[in-house]
């Protein structure tokens, strides 16, 4: 009873302090870069692709609502011939960021994505990928890996020896 | 011959008068509600979103105004109406300043009362026509929440009729005139204030809509106008009630001079109607059993024991 | 039986099992990497390490590998003891050292033993700071990727590759930290098996050139149990698609029939089904394409004179259709005459003879082998993968005498050595399987034929007969290792075209079965149903149909057959000028397609099912893995269709039932697969894996708005994801999946004992059993024509096969056209191999180059079959040659 009472007095003064709400259109809320909103694909520091095409987003998406398909350049590099995200299905859970082990695919602060047309919100490679190297600088995966694909040459990578000769003797 | 016509116009203007202030209310609350959350509510339809009640009409008679298959059509169109009927009705014994009153009946307020229990009918039917399990449920909560509450709704003015020895609204005014009604007849007012909102259905005792568990309780499957009617049926309790408590404890049209009467009264009956809103933004929902148990085991009680006490009172005075 | 406790738990399991067999047919994990089911333990990698205790008063215990231990009564290990686990998962620790960071890019990723073993043991951080160790790759042909930095040293690759399959072109390299596997220089990987390192690798050293371009993962795949229509053996195959395309075709396991493996040809000859010759919509000559099918039907419902012209490389169903479409009377194989008369010949000894003619995996158990007149590497690869093994079941008994167990491999090789049990051929040419022969015999027909009458008659005459010396010799010999075995093993079938030559084997067999033999006989035959058509019954063949258009006008329904591929093409071409009107239903576009009139797209095994009957007499049943483009759908469905006037076929198992009807052969073909109807529980049997991704964005670029996915009234099987995710059933298994076993090697869980058979039985059901009481002898139609060289085809396992050739894989694979023959043939001639030499068959001049072959006989040439310059070839013959 008493509770009720304070409760009601105290919603009362509510009426004397400031909203909390943002008039968002006029003005825009401060999105963290964390934010987990419009997914992009990033290019590594060489200006490549940083998709490999392992297809780990797509199987990590929860709503299946990525596709691609590897392909492969001259040198062997692998990287998607498609990219495809459907927006319109897509719940921005950043599953896809968390599985990528390229950071070639991430959310960004961007969340005003809205359309009159559901077609539109089927993003292709195109619209996906960007010029820059996103939240992650300095990370190229093909210097990482142990696959030679125009990057290095075999056994050039960080943390790696020169290859082995195999016709040698010494023990 | 001009008694007539001032009648007829007195009818129109009160009609068009409550049904005005029942669907402005849609923007009040929804204004001060977010007042009270720290939100800015309606904001984008004409200046402080003043014409959204106007978009939400054009919104409301433009929808399909879909009948499902399985009800029980004639009871199911019926439905919405009487609610509508019945509470306008009720505005019939309102007076809202000294001769500004549809019917000055010396049984008004047992008009009032009688048309209250109308109400009833309305969810009854409309849960029942739906043949939906949650508007059944809806409907019967309804009818159990408005039967009980009814009971001490009246007993609560029992006490407001014996002080003034008459159930014409406007002597029950008048007979206000030194002391409000509030004063003797506290636990009176308390009592049928909590009685209106339970009348009314209103948070936090709407439990016959209860959506978190209902849907949408008894009007689950009614869409367009008649979905309108109940809305706005809703609204126009809310108005009535505060027209009441106004009238039978804060005096009605009293008040110092330098304002007219009818602006006193409308004061009044605005001060009640944020009073309801204010409750809805602050009072979670009791449980159906919390309800049923504060009215058969407090109220029920407490009325009866007002009557014996102003009975005893009056008794003595005489 | 023998008792072992592990964990504590008592088991029975087989005797004769080592422990790590023991605990993966009891359904426990334990992680391995040297062992193969079909290779069996060398203790190698130490991944399978396990506690063995005394008794149960041991406490302390000891670690041993458990693929080195017996299985015997009263064994006591425990797998998850703290001590052998940790074992276990410092041991991968040391394995994945080098391991790359590559499983982003590496095909294996999501099949990987590597990955799933790593998972198991619990290695889950690398502590490992230094520089990796990496290697050089080579380029391997064009079947196989290499990416050496991935290996981790099990050696399984060359266990399968040099000791089981017979290679000699790859090895093992260096010492120390540098053990390299590989070829001593870059080059193509020559052995038909090679394929098989991709699932043999428990990492992705090796991985699957062909999937590479069109790379998608395990877990995304469409995946239906299908059959290899590469050759006659019905090799149990999984194809998998995805995007509309077929991506991969992996082996399907079959205790019966291909085991664990598959031959390049069935593992990369996938590539015509997605090839841009593919017909996709039905089509008429003068008229809309949108009617085609319609005045097709309209057409053949006015029933005018017609032919039909059956295929052994369309389904049963199929060819039962067509013949019902037509009738009987003017339905025809496909086929030339010699090539049919073979297959009849050989279905007719198959039902006839009284011998048993095993199943491919019977055939390993065999313990001597004649082989004759069949170039069995290229006719029917798989065969020679399992001939390679029976060549050592004598040898292995030696081991086994030393009582080393019969999984113990490397002891038993140490025992074998190069050692091959009797193993004789005879064959036109020198064929892949000599190094594992005793004896080796060359010649012509007539040749081959009386060295099979001379083994007979040693045989039956228990070693002595008539002939001359240098035959006399070898034919005793053959006569005397075959009565000295227990289970003597014939082997030949259509490769000469020659029914003699079928017969003579067929007499062999039975002269050994009098000898109170458990002979077998094996028959290679042409085509993946060839022997199903020639069940359907008494057909003529192409040489009939030519005849029969000459003596009135007709029209022909021709199905999936490609005459000029059958066919001399200018007699192709006079006879479908000759046909009224040509209805035509094929997958590929070939030269035939000109020539019709109404063309209805078929599908490949790929977009259609049916039942084929291999060289075994084993009906099996295929199934559609995706729906085809367009217009695409099975044969039978188009020709049902037709009959019927309608848009719809009837259900597949509706077309089954009557052709099983009409025939009683057919009977067993009802418990071939589960009807369509069939369900676990409730639930159909889903294509696609439960991680299957993509299904909202895949079709998104055509419309947002997702299609409904395609319902298969035919099959029990799925097209989605939805449905039952536990074990399938034997005969349903579109993909192998166990949690945690996300590679091959998750077979383990769907075997009833490992290397055994499937739970609920291997599929497939034997339609011939041999008669009771058998013929005593057969007769041996003599071999006829004559004239200065026998013309014989020469099959090569890449290119000689009609759909498998035009995979682009494959293509790079098949060498040029050539004539061959032996130098001193070439000197008696006076011919030279520097230019040309031609040969005159038919009334056509064939004019190839030259290639030395010095095991032919001096009377015999070959020329490839089915190559491009020499398609249409009708082979044998007799003919001279001539330069230019």
């Amino acid at each position: 009873m008493f509770s009720s009472l304070r409760s009601l007095w105290l919603v009362f003064l509510k009426m004397f302090k400031r909203n909390v709400t943002i008039p968002y259109p006029e003005k825009k809320a401060y999105l963290p870069p964390r934010w987990r909103g419009r997914i992009i694909l990033s290019r590594d520091p060489d200006h490549n692709e940083r998709c490999v095409a392992c297809y780990l987003c797509a199987a990590a998406c929860p709503v299946d609502c990525i596709s691609l398909q590897a392909t492969e350049d001259e040198n062997g590099r692998r990287y998607p011939e498609f990219f495809r995200i459907n927006f319109s299905r897509c719940i921005f859970c950043g599953y896809c960021e968390d599985a990528c082990p390229t950071y070639a695919i991430q959310l960004t602060p961007d969340m005003e994505m809205g359309e009159y047309n559901r077609q539109n919100l089927v993003y292709e490679k195109e619209d996906l990928l960007i010029d820059g190297v996103g939240k992650y600088p300095g990370y190229s995966f093909y210097r990482q890996s142990g696959v030679a694909v125009g990057v290095k040459p075999k056994g050039g990578g960080d943390k790696e020896d020169a290859p082995v000769d195999v016709r040698t003797l010494i023990p | 011959m001009s008694e007539t016509w001032a009648q007829i116009l007195i009818i129109i203007c009160v009609l068009l008068g409550t049904v005005t202030i029942a669907a402005g209310l849609i923007y009040v609350e929804r204004k001060m509600l977010a007042v009270w959350q720290q939100r800015s509510g309606p904001n984008r339809v004409g200046p402080f979103g003043s014409l959204q009640v106007l978009a939400d009409m054009i919104k409301i008679f433009f929808k399909e105004d879909w009948i499902p298959p399985f009800v029980d059509k004639k009871v199911f169109i019926l439905a919405p109406t009487i609610i509508m009927l019945s509470i306008l009705m009720s505005f019939s014994i309102v007076p809202f300043a000294p001769g500004l009153v549809v019917a000055d009946m010396n049984v008004g307020l047992l008009f009032f009362l009688a048309m209250s229990s109308l109400g009833t009918y309305t969810i009854i039917l409309a849960g029942w026509s739906s043949d939906n399990k949650y508007a059944l449920i809806g409907g019967v909560r309804g009818a159990a929440q408005m039967i009980s509450y009814e009971v001490f709704m009246s007993l609560s003015l029992m006490g407001v009729v014996l002080q003034t020895g008459s159930f014409n609204m406007t002597d029950i005014v008048n007979s206000q005139k030194g002391l409000w009604n509030v004063i003797p007849q506290f636990i009176g007012f308390v009592i049928f204030l909590l009685a209106g909102i339970a009348e009314t259905h209103r948070l936090p005792f709407d439990l016959p809509e209860a959506e978190s568990e209902l849907v949408a309780g008894y009007h689950s499957e009614y869409s367009g106008m008649k979905f309108g009617m109940f809305f706005v049926g809703e609204y126009l309790g809310i108005t009535l009630i505060s027209c009441m408590i106004a009238l039978l404890f804060f005096g009605g049209w009293l008040g110092p001079s330098f304002l007219p009467g009818i602006v006193w009264f409308l004061i009044k009956m605005f001060a009640f109607i944020l009073f309801f809103i204010l409750l809805r933004a602050a009072l979670p929902r009791p449980r159906y059993d919390q309800l049923m148990g504060l009215g058969w085991k407090v109220l029920l009680p407490l009325s009866l024991l007002n009557v014996l006490v102003t009975g005893a009172i009056v008794l003595l005075n005489s | 039986m023998a008792k072992v406790i592990i964990d504590n738990i008592e088991y029975d399991v087989p005797d004769g099992k080592n422990m790590l067999e023991a605990a993966l047919s009891l359904g426990l994990n334990l992680p391995y990497f040297c062992w193969h089911p079909a290779m069996h333990s060398v203790g190698a990698c130490r991944q399978c390490a396990v506690t063995n205790y005394r008794d149960a008063n041991d406490t302390r215990g000891r670690i041993t590998m458990a693929c080195m231990l017996d299985a015997k009564d009263g064994t006591r290990i425990s797998i998850n003891d703290p001590k052998s686990k940790e074992f276990r998962a410092g041991n991968i620790e040391s394995l994945m050292i080098n391991h790359p960071h590559d499983c982003p890019v590496c095909d294996e990723g999501g099949e990987c033993h590597l990955q799933d073993m790593t998972v198991m043991s619990g290695h889950n951080y690398r502590r490992y700071r230094f520089k990796k160790r990496t290697h050089v790759n080579q380029y391997l042909g064009p079947f196989l990727n290499h990416e050496m930095n991935r290996c981790i040293q099990c050696y399984r690759c060359v266990r399968f590759y040099n000791d089981y399959a017979g290679g000699k072109d790859f090895n093992v390299f260096a010492s120390a930290g540098r053990v390299y596997f590989g070829r001593s220089e870059d080059g193509v990987l020559e052995n038909e098996f090679s394929g098989n390192l991709v699932e043999v690798c428990p990492t992705g050293v090796f991985t699957d050139k062909t999937l590479k371009k069109h790379f998608t993962r395990k877990w995304d795949l469409t995946s239906s149990p299908s059959i290899c229509h590469g050759c006659s053996l019905g090799c149990n195959i999984l194809a998998s698609e995805r995007y509309g395309s077929v991506r991969r075709v992996l082996s399907r396991y079959n205790g019966d029939v291909n085991g664990y493996f598959l031959c390049d040809r069935g593992r990369f000859g996938y590539e015509y089904t997605n090839s841009e010759q593919r017909l996709t919509r039905a089509a008429q000559k003068n008229g809309s394409a949108e009617t085609a099918f319609k005045d097709t039907a309209n057409f053949i419902n006015s029933k005018p004179k017609m032919i039909g012209i059956g295929s052994p490389r369309a389904s049963l169903e199929s060819n039962y259709m067509l013949r019902k479409l037509v009738g009987a009377e003017n339905f025809y194989q496909g086929i030339p005459s010699a090539e049919g008369e073979s297959v009849n010949t050989a279905l007719k000894m198959l039902v006839e003879s009284g011998v048993k003619t095993p199943s491919m995996k019977e055939i390993e158990s065999y313990d001597s082998v004649f082989v004759l007149g069949e170039d069995v590497t290229n006719t029917g690869p798989m065969v020679a993968l399992a001939l390679r093994q029976t060549a050592k079941t004598l040898p292995r008994q030696k081991a086994y005498a030393m009582r080393i167990q019969t999984w113990n491999d490397a002891a038993i090789r140490e025992v074998v050595q190069d050692e091959t049990g009797p193993f004789f051929l005879a064959t036109p040419y020198s064929t892949k399987l000599e190094d594992i022969a005793t004896s080796v015999f060359h010649g012509d027909t007539t040749q081959l034929v009386n060295i099979a009458r001379l083994v007979e008659g040693g045989i039956r005459n228990a070693g002595s007969g008539a002939g001359d010396s240098s035959n006399q010799d070898f034919a005793s010999k053959v006569a005397k290792a075959l009565l000295g075995s227990k289970k003597p093993l014939i082997v030949s079938g259509t490769g000469m075209l020659s029914k003699s030559v079928i017969q003579s084997a067929a007499s062999i067999a039975v002269a050994l079965k009098a000898a109170g033999k458990e002979v077998g006989i094996s028959y290679i035959v042409p085509e993946a149903n060839s022997l199903g058509v020639a069940m359907l019954g008494n057909a003529g063949f192409l040489e009939d149909a030519v005849k029969r258009s000459n003596e009135e006008p007709v029209s022909a329904v021709i199905l999936e057959t490609d005459l000029f591929f059958r066919m001399e093409s200018d007699l192709a071409e006079s006879f479908l000028n000759k046909l009224d009107k040509v209805v035509l239903l094929d997958s590929l576009e070939n030269k035939t397609t000109p020539f019709a009139d109404y063309i209805l797209p078929a599908g490949t095994f790929a977009e259609s099912s049916g039942t084929l009957v291999n060289n075994e007499g084993r009906a099996q049943r295929f199934y559609q893995v995706y729906v085809g483009k367009y217009d695409i759908k099975s044969s039978w469905a188009w020709l049902d269709m037709i009959m019927s006037q309608s848009e719809t076929p009837r259900p597949f198992d509706e077309i089954v039932a009557e052709m099983i009807a009409s025939n009683p052969m057919f009977e067993k073909i009802n418990e071939v697969a589960p009807k369509a109807d069939f369900r676990v529980g409730t639930q159909k049997i889903p294509r696609e894996t439960h991680r299957f991704s993509g299904r909202t964005a895949m079709n998104a670029n055509i419309s947002v708005h997702e299609p409904k996915p395609p319902v298969d009234p035919d099959s029990p099987l799925s097209y989605t994801m939805e449905g039952y995710h536990g074990e399938q059933p034997s005969k349903d298994i579109s993909f192998f999946w166990s949690p945690g076993w996300n590679s091959v090697q998750s077979i383990n869980k769907y075997q009833i004992e490992v290397g055994g058979e499937l739970h609920g039985g291997n599929p497939g059901m034997r339609l011939i059993e041999p008669s009771e009481n058998g013929v005593s002898s057969v007769s041996i139609d003599p071999v006829s024509g004559n004239g200065a060289f026998e013309v014989l085809p020469a099959y090569h396992i890449y290119g000689s096969e009609e759909l498998t050739s035009k995979s682009p894989a494959i293509a790079e694979r098949t060498p040029g056209s050539y004539i061959g023959i032996s130098s001193a043939a070439l000197q008696k001639k006076g011919l030279n191999a520097a230019s040309q030499i031609s040969i005159q068959s038919g009334n056509r001049t064939w004019s190839l180059p030259v290639k030395i072959i010095e095991s032919l006989p001096d009377n015999v040439i070959v020329v490839p079959k089915g190559f491009s310059k020499t398609v249409g070839m009708q082979f044998p013959f007799f003919t001279d040659i001539a330069q230019g």
